[in-house]
C-alpha cells in the first residue's frame, strides 16, 4: 500500500493538493436516526408539490405555476368584487361551474406540470436513484400523483374560495353558499385526480419535455373540442339519449356529468341536459376507473424503468 | 486560549491530517504506515482485511435475459475493504449490482448483502448501502447541494441532518463554492463527485460504484480512486467498484474479483496477484555527467542483461524505469548501477504486478475457473 502511494504522487501532484484539502476536515459518521420509507415518500411528495408552484426551483420555473394560478383566482376576485358592489343576490357563477370556464387555464397547468415533474427525473435518469434507496416504485408513484393532485386542487380550489369568502362578505345564505362551496370543493378534487392523472401518464412516457407538454395539452383540449362537437351535431340531429354517453369520453364533460348528476351543477352539455342518476353513476365509475388505471399505468411503466 | 486557538488553526493546514486519527501524521498514510519508502526497503505493505466478515455472498447466481444470460453461475465472497469488480463491456458488472440491490430477481442462485437475502429484504440493504451508477443521473437545473439533500431524505434522513451530512459530504469528495451553481455547469470530474456523495451521505456501510471513473481524465482518475480508497480508509465503508479498465484497480484494491461473460473469472486478494514476480520503479536524479539520469541506468542495466521498461502510458513517464524483479540481487544491482554513475536515488519501489497479465492469460483462468465449478 505504501509502495503504492509512493508510486502515484509525484506522477501526479494535482493528487497530493486534492488529498490535503480533503484530508482536512474528519468524517464524521451517521449516528442518527433513518426515518425509513413513508418519511422518504412524504419528502418526495412534499418536494414535488413545491415543485409544482416552482418553489425551490429557479426564478424561471416559477413565473408560468404562479401566473396560471393568479389567472385562475383574479375572475373569481372580480366577481366577488362585483357582487359585493351590485349587491346582487347571488354570485355570477356556480361554485361547480367555475373549473369548467376556466378548463383551458387548469390544462395549461397540468401539461406544463406534469411533465416538470415526472419527465425530469426520467430524461436525466434521476430515477434509479429514488430506486436505489428503500423507497419502492408505489411510493413513488403515489408520491408524484398526490403532489401533482394537490397541486391542482391549490389552483382549482383557490378561486372558490375566494368565490365564498366574497359570498360571506356579500352576506348571502350562508346554508346556500356552503353547501355550493361543498360541492365545488368535491367536483374540483375529482378533477384534480383526474387530470393529474392523465397528465402523469402522459408525461411519464415522454421524457422530452417539450413533447411531453404538447401531447397533454392536446389529449385534453382535443378530447374536449371532439366530444363537444359529437354532442352539438348530436343534439341538431335530435338524438340527446346519446349525448351523455358521448360526454364520457373527455376529462372535462365527465367531471361536468358527474356533477350535473349528483353535485347540483347545472350541465353544460348541448340542451343542457346532463345525464341521469343512473348515466351518473355510469360516470363516477368511469372517472374512478380512469384513475385507477392513471395508477396502474404509472405503476407498470416505473416498474420497467428499474434502474 | 491562545493554545487552543493555534493548535485548530493548525491543524487542519497540516500537510495530511488523517481524520480519524487526529494529529497531522506527516509523510504517514492512514493507517500510519509510511506513504513513502526510500532505499531498499520495500515489499507491498497491503491492508488486505481477512476478517472472517462477509459483505457480499453469492452462490452459484445466474441472471438470463431473453437473448443474453448475463450472469452465469457466479459464486463469490467479499469482505470488507476495497473490492474492485473487472469485466469488459457486458459482463455483467451493472446486472450483479442491480441484483445485490434487490432491484432485479436473479433467474437461479442466491445472493446477501451485509448478510441480508437479496430476494426478500431488498429494502433494509438499500437503507445500508449506497449507489453510484454508471450513467448520467444528475439533473443540470439544480445546485450539488439541494440535489443532496433531496436524496439524503430520500434515504430517510431528517431534514436538518440531510442539510448537514450533504455539506460535509460534498467537503470530502472536494466540491466546495461550486456546490451552490446548478449541476448543468459542471466539468465531468465535478459530476462524478456528485453521484458519489449522493451515494455517500447516508453513510452507507456500503457503496457499488459503478464505473466512477468513466469519462475522466488521467488527474480525475487518479483523484477518484485516491477517493475511492479513502471511502473505505478513512469513511470506514466499504467499497465495490466496477470498472473494465484493469491497471487502475490494482492500486485501490484490496481485492479483486474478474468476471468475463457472466462467469467467474478469478477472485483475489490483490496481494495474490503480486507474489509470483513483482516490478520495480526507480527513479534517479540527473547529474552533470549524465544529464539523462534515467536513460544513462536504463543502458547501464541493460548492458547487464535486464530489460527496463520506461513506464510509458504512466503520468511521468519518461523518468520512472520499470523491471522485474528477481529477488534481492536485483536491488542490488540497481543500487550498484546508480552508485557507479554517481546519480542519487529518489526512489525504489515495488510496484503491483498489472491485473491486466491476469487476461493475458485469460483463456486458462477461464478454464481453470470453469474446471473448478465457479
Ligand atoms: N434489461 C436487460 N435486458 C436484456 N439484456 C440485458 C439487460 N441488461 C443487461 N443486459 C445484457 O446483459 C449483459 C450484461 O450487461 P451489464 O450491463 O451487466 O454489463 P456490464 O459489465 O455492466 O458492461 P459495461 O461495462 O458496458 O457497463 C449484456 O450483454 C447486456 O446486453
Ligand atoms: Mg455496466
Amino acid at each position: 500500500m505504501a509502495a503504492e502511494q509512493s508510486v502515484r504522487s509525484p506522477q501526479t501532484p494535482a493528487t497530493a493538493s486534492g488529498d490535503t484539502r480533503i484530508h482536512n476536515i474528519g468524517y464524521r459518521s451517521y449516528d442518527g436516526p433513518r426515518l425509513g420509507r413513508s418519511y422518504a415518500r412524504l419528502s418526495l411528495y412534499s418536494q414535488s408539490l413545491r415543485g409544482s408552484y416552482g418553489l425551490g426551483r429557479s426564478v424561471k420555473s416559477k413565473v408560468l405555476p404562479m401566473l396560471l394560478f393568479v389567472v385562475m383566482c383574479v375572475p373569481a376576485a372580480i366577481m366577488v368584487a362585483v357582487s359585493v358592489a351590485t349587491k346582487a343576490g347571488d354570485l355570477p357563477v356556480d361554485y361547480t361551474r367555475y373549473a369548467i370556464i376556466m378548463q383551458a387555464v387548469i390544462s395549461l397547468y397540468v401539461a406544463s406540470q406534469a411533465p416538470q415533474s415526472v419527465s425530469r427525473d426520467l430524461r436525466f435518469k434521476t430515477v434509479p436513484l429514488y430506486f436505489s434507496r428503500p423507497i419502492e416504485t408505489s411510493d413513488y408513484v403515489r408520491a408524484k400523483y398526490a403532489a401533482l393532485a394537490s397541486a391542482l386542487f391549490i389552483l382549482t380550489a383557490s378561486p372558490l374560495l375566494v368565490l365564498y369568502i366574497g359570498a360571506l362578505l356579500a352576506e348571502l345564505d350562508f346554508a346556500d353558499q356552503t353547501k355550493g362551496f361543498a360541492q365545488g370543493l368535491v367536483s374540483v378534487a375529482l378533477l384534480s385526480l383526474l387530470f393529474a392523472g392523465i397528465g402523469l401518464v402522459i408525461a411519464s412516457v415522454t421524457p422530452r419535455r417539450g413533447f411531453g407538454i404538447a401531447a397533454v395539452i392536446a389529449v385534453l383540449t382535443i378530447s374536449y373540442g371532439a366530444v363537444s362537437t359529437l354532442q352539438a351535431i348530436a343534439d341538431v340531429q335530435g338524438s340527446g339519449g346519446s349525448i351523455a354517453w358521448i360526454g364520457l369520453f373527455s376529462p372535462v364533460t365527465l367531471i361536468d356529468g358527474v356533477q350535473s348528476a349528483f353535485l347540483g351543477a347545472s350541465s353544460t352539455f348541448p340542451g343542457g341536459v346532463g345525464p341521469s342518476n343512473a348515466e351518473g353513476v355510469v360516470y363516477v365509475l368511469f372517472s374512478l376507473g380512469l384513475i385507477a388505471a392513471c395508477y396502474g399505468l404509472l405503476m407498470r411503466r416505473y416498474k420497467k424503468v428499474g434502474l | 486560549m491562545w493554545q487552543s486557538l493555534e493548535e485548530s488553526s493548525i491543524a487542519p493546514r497540516g500537510p495530511r491530517v488523517t481524520p480519524r486519527q487526529g494529529p497531522p501524521t506527516g509523510p504517514y498514510d492512514s493507517r500510519g504506515t509510511p506513504r513513502r519508502l526510500s532505499g531498499l526497503t520495500t515489499g507491498v505493505v497491503g491492508v488486505t482485511t481477512v476478517d472472517d466478515v462477509t459483505v457480499i455472498a453469492t452462490e452459484s447466481l445466474s441472471k438470463r435475459f431473453p437473448r443474453v444470460t448475463a450472469l452465469d453461475r457466479l459464486s463469490v465472497d467479499v469482505g470488507p475493504g476495497v473490492t474492485g469488480l473487472v469485466g469488459a463491456n457486458g459482463a455483467g458488472k451493472s446486472t450483479l449490482i442491480k441484483i445485490l440491490l434487490g432491484l432485479s430477481p436473479a433467474s437461479e442462485g442466491r445472493a446477501e448483502v451485509l448478510g441480508l437475502d437479496v430476494a426478500t429484504k431488498g429494502p433494509a440493504i438499500r437503507e445500508r448501502v449506497g449507489y453510484m451508477p454508471e450513467h448520467d443521473c444528475l439533473p443540470p437545473d439544480v445546485s450539488a447541494t439541494e440535489f443532496v439533500v433531496h436524496m439524503a431524505r430520500m434515504s430517510g434522513l431528517p431534514p436538518t441532518a440531510a442539510r448537514e451530512r450533504t455539506a460535509d459530504t460534498l467537503r470530502h469528495v472536494g466540491l466546495y463554492e461550486e456546490r451552490y451553481r446548478p449541476i448543468g455547469g459542471y466539468s465531468t470530474g465535478m459530476k462524478q463527485r456528485v453521484k458519489l456523495a449522493q451515494a455517500l451521505v447516508h453513510d452507507p456501510q456500503l457503496v457499488f460504484l459503478d464505473e466512477p471513473t468513466n469519462g475522466l481524465d488521467p488527474v480525475g482518475r487518479d483523484e477518484m480512486l485516491g477517493l475511492i480508497r479513502r471511502i473505505h480508509t478513512d469513511f470506514g465503508i466499504s467499497v465495490l467498484v466496477t470498472s473494465h479498465l484493469l491497471g487502475e484497480l490494482e492500486r485501490t484494491c484490496d481485492h479483486v474479483v474478474v468476471v468475463d461473460g457472466g462467469k467467474l473469472l478469478r477472485s483475489s486478494s490483490t496481494t495474490d496477484f503480486t507474489q509470483t514476480t513483482t516490478t520495480l520503479a526507480v527513479e534517479v536524479t540527473d547529474t552533470d555527467e549524465h544529464p539523462d539520469g534515467t536513460r544513462a541506468v536504463r543502458e547501464a542495466l541493460h548492458a547487464r542483461g535486464v530489460t527496463v521498461e520506461d513506464g510509458s502510458g504512466l503520468p511521468g513517464a519518461g523518468h520512472v524505469l520499470l523491471l522485474t524483479a528477481r529477488g534481492e540481487e536485483t536491488y542490488d544491482l540497481v543500487r550498484d548501477v546508480i552508485t557507479e554513475l554517481g546519480l542519487g536515488l529518489v526512489r525504489m519501489e515495488q510496484r503491483r504486478h498489472h491485473i491486466s497479465e491476469v487476461f493475458r492469460n485469460s483463456d486458462e483462468q477461464r478454464k481453470e475457473a470453469v474446471g473448478h465449478g465457479g
